[in-house]
């Protein structure tokens, strides 16, 4: 071992460990054999440690060769994952909503179209919230990015693309529970899109973009697309709630989110 | 989705084997495992390519053991050492190297879930030293000191140095990772 002018590395007792391990490099490896060979104390303590291990491994050893009960069949549960949108048959939603929040004052992409009311404001936001709900809280894959597990993620997220902070409201106490949500693109930048759904599998969705114009308006019915809903805009954040058959409704949801919007952004 | 399949699938025998070895109950630790899944489904698109998918998935059915044994000890519904059903562990009662099976996971079962899960990511799922402390987001140091201790632990136990089972209760708080 010290045939050379080098003194020995010592040997550490996460080396015997590393040794029963069997994960040492092959030249330390017959070092600490070397070690062992002279040391019967050494030899006597890997020899439990190994010994250990075998018994622990052999303890556990037929758990592997179980037959995999059907309940853990990975094929079968990704095709029957749960997906927020797959709990109730696509076609059979009662309603869905959209609402779609939009934040003002802050990015340079929206001076662009500020001088043209009906291109950038709340019949803009409307228009691009029934956009959005049709392609995503009709997406039986993947209608969210990010899921409502990872609330502070998706918030982190869409609040650093939109410049400011966007708050998901919480509309449990309403039956509907947040699925998640993600990024999407309008003609106006960057907006948040949120998708809730209830037990029936109605669904709802938020979308947040900044408004350049028309940054505080009263609650608004608009139905300028295939889906009514509500819209309007509090201090540069605009809102639009956007339904397909009982946009009658909405409008609790839409004052709901309004009231905890404001609550939120006010810092209570 | 194909993908994913052929990384974890094989996984799943290795996945059932540490719930059971952490937890003992073959049902709960099924349950764990199917959650587990569940979640590796819900959240491959969103792995990040440093993640490496074993450590990964044994990352997230860890963090459900813990908060299942957390769950476990607030509600006070464990296990008094001696009425550990050998049949629970599905082992044979055999001799090995002198160490009983039943003894073995009676000891093992003692140890703080700390060392205990070293213990099982190094001895029995194979995992180097610096990939249970990447899964466990611990420094290397501290597997090594868990390891360390949870054998020698584990060997007194067995050399019957420990009358009375260190049960978990006197033990460092339960690690749940991020």
């Amino acid at each position: 071992m010290a045939t050379d002018e080098r003194l020995p590395r010592p040997i550490l007792e996460e080396d015997l460990h590393a040794f029963v391990d069997g994960l040492l490099e092959p030249e330390r490896q017959r070092e600490v054999q070397d070690y062992i060979d002279r040391r019967p104390e050494a030899a006597a303590l890997v020899s439990r440690l190994s010994a250990q291990r075998q018994a622990l491994r052999a303890a556990f050893s037929d758990i592997v060769n179980e037959p995999v009960p059907p309940r853990l069949n990975l094929q079968r549960l990704v095709e029957e994952r749960p997906l927020p949108f797959e709990r109730a048959p696509m076609w059979r939603i009662a309603a869905a909503v959209v609402l779609t929040l939009g934040l003002g004052g802050a990015g340079g992409w929206m001076a662009r179209g500020a001088s043209e009311e009906t291109s950038a404001g709340i019949a803009s936001l409307s228009r691009e919230a029934n956009t959005n709900y049709a392609v995503y809280a009709s997406d039986t894959l993947r209608p969210v990015e990010i899921d409502g597990a990872h609330k502070s993620e998706l918030v982190r997220w869409v609040s650093n693309r939109l410049k400011r902070p966007v708050p998901v409201p919480d509309l449990e106490r309403s039956g509907f529970r947040l699925i998640g949500g993600r990024l999407v693109a309008t003609e106006h930048g960057p907006a948040a899109l949120f998708l809730y759904d209830d037990q029936k599998g109605i669904r709802l969705a938020l979308l947040a973009r900044p408004m350049a114009i028309q940054r505080n308006t009263p609650t608004m019915q608009r139905n300028n697309g295939p889906f009514g809903g509500y819209s309007w805009a509090d201090d540069g954040l605009g809102y639009s709630v956007v339904g397909n058959e009982e946009a009658a409704d909405l409008k609790p949801l839409a004052d709901e989110v309004r009231h905890q919007v404001r609550l939120n952004l006010a810092g209570v | 989705m194909k993908h994913l399949i052929n990384q974890i699938e094989p996984m799943i025998p290795a996945l059932r084997r540490y719930a059971r070895a952490l937890l003992r109950d073959p049902e709960l630790a099924d349950d764990l495992v199917q959650d587990c899944l569940e979640r590796v489904i819900r959240r491959w698109a969103q792995r990040r390519e440093s993640e490496e998918p074993r450590q990964w998935a044994f990352a997230i059915l860890h963090n459900l053991a813990i908060d299942s044994m957390r769950r476990r000890s607030r509600r006070g519904v464990h296990l008094a050492i001696d009425d550990v059903n050998e049949n629970e562990m599905a082992v044979p009662g055999r001799q090995e190297d002198g160490l009983r099976h039943a003894d073995l996971i009676r000891a093992l079962e003692a140890l703080p879930p700390d060392q205990r899960s070293v213990i099982l990511l190094v001895s029995v799922e194979n995992m180097t030293y610096a990939e249970a402390a990447k899964m466990l987001e611990i420094p290397l140091g501290t597997v090594m000191s868990r390891l360390s201790r949870g054998r020698e632990r584990l060997q007194k136990a067995l050399d019957g140095e420990l009358s009375t089972p260190v049960r978990a209760a006197g033990a460092p708080a339960l690690r749940r990772l991020k």
